[in-house]
């Protein structure tokens, strides 16, 4: 008899080519590499000067985003890259995957997209995997019950060279969400709301488990908003067990078992939640049903409220540091204690990331806009987070109802959310958006950024100003 | 890998808590494909003003920073993206370690493998250090074998580090040297447990 494991133990307990010791950590095994421009030319090259080739081409799958146009292609059917810097490391990527034999969905693919978008859309992302990416938006995946973790670069050219990395376990804790949630109220406010009670240290050290009647609730695009941001709560995964939601997901996708195989996997799949009497390091709990939706007012994801209250005051800080982030937060984004946030005139709204950029995202806020406008003076920007979904949203007829009203309809890629591409907000501008991080000139230089739902952004959008999406839905 | 023993350094306090990766370098500074330079940007929103130029109210802008190899930070240095280019950066300016409360995980493990050692201490011991640092010609020794990072005023704070972490910074070695060594279990674990996705078909290349 076994003592009761977490999923998240059953998961690294499967991988683990050597246990860890007093002296050195677990190599732990990884079933698959997710590959992008940015965090990967340092890792090819520490690769080429060692001589060694990439282990496992065939566990490893690349994607560019990070630093792609958004815009259609030129008339001569170039990319409009941004600048020369961009371009090259995009060519060192395809170079880099060439000489290496690793699959790339390139520009202009019908499979690119944003990494974290990609995986679970071509049945990549399976239960029970380890994945990793060099990104720390890879706890997305976890949203299938897989342990998935943002690396390094000298991490990635590890994994390039042993398909392994050297591990210390991480603790769990459970983050428990019971309740049903009410209309209007979205995934994303969810997490907003874990985030707000738990800090963004709060779960440094830790592997988050989503459990709850409200977790059970969700679709799988809505547990990848939550997981996707598990690191902004400071934990470097967050996993959700998987269930029928789960593997009907899967079910057909280009990379999921077939026949007898998918039989097997889901029946092994079915063995991988937590076991009853499994005990977490930490836990957390929230209760759904008393959720609102919510809105970021600072300079990091923790400082969030609900989107009817009002903006905190420094006096109340807990203590000396905390008032003096607090202040410096308001100063940067030019707001007062005491100030409500429902009627903050702003400048642009940003509906993508990998955080909410799937067609269910794209859904509710087409729900919010249909057949009403852009108000005057403000710019919204819809980035579909793969090819895929902006092929599923053009059937909708979703685009329509986007540029209809007004809004920039985009190519695939993360844009604004990380303002490396040219898509980005102006010193001092204001930006609600549904991407993940609010730090200071994130978005572009100078700029602010609200976060929020996708609903909460199109009734943003519509009012010109900040809106409880409540008061847009019939 | 320049190998970290002991050193003695005066050092550049930068208060605040949770300084996430977009603060030490921003994005637009990401579309390198290597490692050079990155010094240049480190803290470049706060410490370049609109039109390029030092700001000289940044404390790494200020006379005394320079040299200087130790940063004291607040808690949760690090947090946010996964960017090895944070310490890059921070090991390009010239910093070997930095003091904080605690760290965010993969800033924390990008750190180690580029000689930065991350100084976790108690929060008294951290308070102490800033008061202690405003003092002019404040010095404090960080010493990696014994574990302890001396104060200015002579005392001594432990502090935590995994022994493998430990091994290759007082060594100077990287962890990937180890891994390959492990080919022989690796290959016996892929035996053992057959791929469900193979995202190339065996054969293809």
């Amino acid at each position: 008899m076994t003592e009761p494991r977490t999923l998240f133990r059953k998961i690294w307990d499967a991988h683990l080519v050597r246990a860890e010791t007093a002296e050195a950590p677990a190599v732990l095994y990884v079933d698959l590499h997710l590959v992008h421009e940015v965090t990967s030319p340092q890792a090819f090259t520490q690769l080429r000067e060692r001589g060694l080739r990439v282990r496992r081409p065939d566990r490893t799958v690349a994607t560019m985003d990070h630093s792609t146009p958004t815009l259609p292609r030129m008339p001569g059917g170039g990319f409009p890259v941004s600048d020369a810097q961009a371009a090259a490391q995009l060519a060192q990527l395809e170079a880099n995957c060439r000489e290496f034999g690793i699959p790339l969905f390139a520009l202009g693919s019908e499979k690119q997209g944003i990494v974290h978008v990609i995986g679970p859309e071509r049945g990549l992302t399976q239960p029970g995997m380890t994945i990793v990416c060099g990104d720390s938006h890879t706890s997305t995946h976890g949203a299938f019950g897989a342990l998935a973790f943002g690396i390094g670069t000298s991490e990635v050219g590890h994994v390039l060279a042993t398909q392994c990395l050297l591990q210390s376990r991480p603790r769990t804790m459970e983050v428990r969400v019971d309740g049903r949630l009410r209309p209007g109220v979205t995934a994303k406010d969810v997490i907003l709301a874990i985030i707000a009670k738990i800090g963004i240290g709060g779960g440094t050290g830790h592997v988050f488990e989503y459990t709850g009647e409200a977790i059970r609730a969700l679709g799988m695009e809505e547990r990848m908003t939550i997981c996707n941001m598990s690191i902004e709560g400071g934990a470097r995964a967050g996993l959700v067990a998987p269930d029928d939601a789960t593997f009907e997901y899967l079910a057909g996708r280009e990379f999921a078992p077939t026949g007898a195989a998918w039989d097997a996997a889901v029946a092994e799949w079915r063995r991988l939640p937590g076991d009853e009497a499994a005990e977490y390091d930490a836990s957390v709990a929230l209760d759904a049903s008393a959720l609102t939706p919510m809105i970021t007012y600072g300079t990091n994801p923790g400082m969030g409220i609900p989107i009817d209250g009002a903006v905190p005051e420094p006096a109340a800080a807990a203590d000396a540091s905390q008032r003096a982030a607090l202040e410096k937060a308001l100063r940067y984004m030019d707001l007062q204690p005491g100030q409500p946030l429902i009627g903050k005139p702003v400048d642009v709204v940003f509906i993508g990331s990998c955080t909410n950029s799937r067609v269910s995202d794209l859904r509710a806020a087409a729900e919010v806009m249909r057949g009403r406008r852009v108000a005057e003076g403000v710019r919204m920007l819809v980035v579909p987070g793969s090819q895929e979904v902006k092929r599923q949203a053009e059937a909708e007829g979703l685009d329509r109802v986007f540029r209809e009203a007004g809004a920039e309809w985009r190519e695939a890629g993360c844009s604004m959310c990380i303002a490396m591409n040219g898509d980005q907000i102006s010193a001092g501008e204001y930006a609600v958006s549904t991407s993940n991080r609010n730090f200071e000139g994130r978005q572009g230089k100078g700029g602010r950024t609200f976060l929020a739902s996708p609903l909460t952004a199109a009734a943003t959008a519509v009012r010109g100003a900040i809106t409880d999406p409540r008061t847009l839905l019939g | 890998m320049e190998p970290i023993i002991r050193f003695t350094s005066s050092l550049v306090v930068l208060p605040a808590e949770n300084v996430d990766t977009d603060q030490i370098i921003p994005a637009r500074f990401l579309k390198v494909t290597d490692k050079a330079g990155l010094g240049e940007s480190l803290f470049a929103d706060w410490r370049y003003g609109p039109d390029g130029t030092p700001d000289p109210e940044f404390v790494l802008n200020r006379p005394e920073a320079r040299g200087a190899e130790v940063l004291v930070a607040g808690h949760n240095f690090g947090c946010g993206s996964s960017r090895e280019h944070a310490p890059w950066a921070l090991r390009g300016y010239g910093f070997r370690a930095v003091v904080s409360t605690y760290f965010a995980d993969i800033f924390r493990n990008n750190a180690l493998k580029n000689g930065l050692l991350p100084v976790r201490v108690d929060g008294e011991a951290h308070a102490r250090l800033l008061r202690l640092a405003a003092e002019p010609g404040a010095r404090v020794t960080v010493d990696l074998e014994s574990q302890t990072l001396t104060l200015p005023d002579g005392t001594e704070a432990r502090f935590p580090i995994e022994p493998f972490a430990k091994h290759c910074l007082l060594n100077g070695l990287d962890e990937l040297g180890f891994l390959l060594a492990e080919e022989e279990r690796i290959a016996e674990y892929e035996s053992t447990h057959p791929a469900r996705v193979r995202t190339v078909a065996p054969g293809a290349r």
